[in-house]
């Protein structure tokens, strides 16, 4: 048989898979976010914000995603929704948009390969979205001093060219913590976790929605489960699953797909999606959810870097009042009366009143009215985190700290 | 007792996906092909069946479309090893990095392309697939809600495995299929078509590694596809059949016990809290019960390499390219 033959067939075989796994991610997204966008883009592209284009039409902006966008739902589509809107909001075109997808955040060389594609490719500003790619960022971020690093949900920062963003999500996960508390008939609540105590993020935001569930429902717990990634279909589904084995008939999730609101879906009770409005996937169980509306920071961030302001600009940690986080509207599925309930603690929260992790907690009436009430904040050992009256939790506390349990919470 | 019965509910239907890959591989092996790319089979029977459960609304029809898939992605495989004499495990290899960017590339574009940017199967399919139970036999206590009450696919992954393994070990074309694997020198001798049995084996191995795809995206996945749904599973289906001693009967069992594995890493902390003596359960990581399936295919492979039984080893020719010539 020929040899060259072979060889030449082997060889386009791996170019051609090769040539699948390297487009897929690139082309179809912008294409997609613009064929969804349909409805908000007309609006927005007819304002007059074109000026901005002339004088900045060489002004890149990098973008490292962990997954995929195109999913269509989860946590790499929202940032990119976030993109999106900043590319209408500041009238950027597609090519000054270099979007990097599916960089492992637990691979260092993956992550610098990526920032310095994009520097090469002219990006004056780079946004890394996921945990993982901190160090990396801090490193470029010494190396490279005419670009901006801008890294999310970390805690790093150098106060020249290298900030981090974040927002107070526990906020809205209080806020649906109240949804499901008002929904669940079994008084069990099942959590699907990416990961354990060994990471605030996720802890953190258990700690709120429990303490949204016992502030509605004093006698329901928050069974937690633990798939050990953030991104794994078929074990969040699974996962799930055991928890509505437990008895649960709420599923809140902290993990990227919708699989767990699926599951919920199926088995005929409810859930809490995350990151964006699951309730067009599982429209019969979804209640709310806490989203990102992460445009709002990267339309401030771009301008500030692209007018030059971006020495003032500092870290970002943004909540409610701004508009950064929320809660998706609440669907049918949600009790009578919720909406009620979130809209008085929505109003605590962005007044000041009531900060979640402080010594207090929301008392509601008959009518959904809310009271601010003195309550020490304890973990499920029994140990008091913070005094009955005292203030909120400092945010590095908040962002890298909670490494325990409200008290109504089961690790299952 | 409840837990018991729960966790062993969901470790069957966790190695479904299993029991399917490890089916298609062992035909493929057992005709003397090491075809390393079940992974990449099962993407593509996972994307094309959903996208046929999704445009068609018939199940059977998604199952076959996803049969078909898996049969012409292992038709490229053969061709590649059998006619053009290529390396088996990188073109097992470039089969698997081509069929996961196959399901990516596509799934996309059918995100791309669907309305509300959201494929889901409509509710009767999904009903059509959802767990029933048989009449009388599910009454049973425990069995019947262990074995009588689940879904179509789940059966037919064991029935598909029974046939196989009735194929294999009984039929005239099974006895074909295994002297091709042990020898083809000598079974060309004696007047068989190699390559046309290898040709039949590997694509009837891929097709049924494709319903295991199509078992991940249309049951796993809820009825929403999700990119990169098959996850690994098509690896540790290669070494379930080491695990199954090359025996598609054994693989029943041993997708079972792989799925226990898997169900383990999330109610580990059930069979904790209902039984006191089993609280040391809560305490191991999650990490080892994922490396479990690996680390049992490891101490499988030393045992029988111990052995020495000739019998439940890997077919003799098997990953070793038949030239005719060179006889």
């Amino acid at each position: 048989m020929n040899k060259k033959l072979l060889a030449l067939i082997l060889a386009s075989v791996m170019v051609i898979s090769m040539m699948f796994v390297a487009c897929s991610p690139e082309t179809p997204v912008d294409d997609n976010n613009v064929v969804e966008d349909g409805q908000n883009g007309e609006n927005e592209q007819t304002d007059d914000n074109n000026q901005e284009v002339v004088n900045n039409a060489d002004f890149k902006v990098g973008v490292i995603h962990i997954g995929n966008p195109s999913d269509g739902a989860g946590y790499s589509y929202a940032h990119d929704q976030g993109i999106v809107a900043m590319q209408q909001n500041l009238g950027l075109t597609d090519d000054q948009i270099i979007r990097k997808l599916n960089i492992a955040d637990d691979d260092a060389n993956a992550t610098k390969t990526a920032i310095e594609e994009c520097i090469e490719e002219g990006c004056k500003i780079i946004f890394g979205t996921s945990w993982g790619y901190m160090n990396t960022m801090e490193e470029l971020a010494g190396q490279y001093p005419e670009v901006i690093f801008s890294h999310g949900t970390g805690y790093k920062s150098n106060d020249v060219n290298f900030n981090n963003y974040f927002g107070r999500i526990y906020q809205p996960r209080y806020l649906s913590g109240i949804a499901a508390g008002l929904k669940t008939q079994s008084n069990l609540i099942g959590y699907v976790g990416a990961w354990g105590t060994e990471n605030a993020e996720v802890t953190g935001g258990i700690d709120a929605f429990a303490k949204g569930v016992a502030a509605v429902n004093p006698d329901a717990k928050v069974y937690v489960k633990v798939t050990g990634s953030w991104f794994d279909p078929t074990a969040e589904g699974t996962t799930a699953q055991a928890l509505l084995d437990l008895g649960c008939d709420v599923i809140a999730q902290h993990c990227d797909t919708t699989a767990p609101q699926l599951a919920a879906e199926n088995a005929g009770v409810w859930g809490c999606g995350y990151n964006t409005d699951m309730t067009k996937d599982a429209p019969k169980a979804h209640l709310t959810a806490p989203i990102w509306n992460w445009g709002v920071y990267y339309t401030a961030a771009t301008e500030a870097a692209m007018n030059g302001t971006w020495k003032e600009f500092g870290n970002f940690f943004g909540g409610l009042d701004i508009g950064f986080v929320d809660v998706s509207p609440l669907s049918e599925n949600c009790a009578e009366g919720t909406d009620k309930y979130i809209a008085a603690a929505r109003q605590a929260i962005v007044d000041g009143e009531f900060a979640v992790f402080d010594g207090k907690q929301l008392s509601f009436d008959e009518e959904g009215n809310a009271t601010v009430i003195d309550e020490a904040l304890l973990d499920n050992q029994g140990n008091e985190i913070v005094a009955a009256g005292g203030a909120c939790l400092e945010d590095g506390v908040i962002t890298g700290g909670i490494n325990w349990y409200y008290e109504n919470v089961e690790l299952k | 007792m409840n837990t018991i019965i729960k966790f062993l509910f969901a470790a069957i239907k966790a190695g479904v996906p299993f029991l399917y890959g490890t089916t298609g591989e062992i035909i493929t092996q057992k005709s003397g092909s090491l075809n390393l790319g079940v992974e990449g089979m099962m993407y593509m029977g996972a994307f094309v069946g959903f996208y046929a459960g999704f445009k068609t609304n018939n199940i059977f029809l998604a199952l076959i479309c996803a049969f078909f898939t898996g049969a012409v992605a292992a038709f490229v495989f053969a061709f590649l090893t059998v006619t053009l004499q290529a390396n088996q495990n990188v073109t097992g290899l470039a089969l698997t990095i081509f069929g996961g960017g196959f399901s990516t590339f596509f799934g996309e574009m059918m995100i791309k392309f669907t309305p509300n940017g959201l494929p889901k199967l409509s509710e009767e399919f999904i009903k059509g697939l959802s767990e029933f139970k048989i009449p009388f036999l599910s009454d049973i206590p425990y069995i019947g809600k262990l074995l009588f009450s689940h879904n179509i696919l789940v059966y037919l992954s064991i029935i598909v495995a029974l046939l196989c393994w009735v194929y294999l070990r009984f039929t005239k074309y099974g006895l074909h299929t295994r002297s091709v694997g042990e020898n083809p020198a000598a079974a060309d001798a004696s007047g068989l078509n190699v390559t046309l049995i290898k040709y039949l084996n590997i694509m009837l191995g891929g097709g049924i590694c494709g319903l295991g795809g199509a078992y991940v995206s249309l049951v796993n996945g809820g009825g929403v596809w999700n990119n990169g749904c098959v996850n690994g599973q098509g690896w540790i289906s290669v070494a379930l059949v080491i695990f199954a001693s090359w025996s598609p009967a054994k693989a029943i069992f041993g997708s079972l016990v792989f799925g226990m594995f898997t169900e383990l890493q999330i109610r580990a902390n059930d069979f904790a809290h209902e039984f006191p003596f089993l609280g040391f359960l809560g305490h191991i990581p999650t990490a080892f019960y994922k490396m479990l399936p690996f680390a049992i295919t490891a101490l499988v492979l030393v045992v029988t390499s111990i052995s020495q039984k000739r019998e439940g080893n890997q077919p003799a020719a098997c990953g070793i390219n038949y030239y005719r010539e060179e006889r």
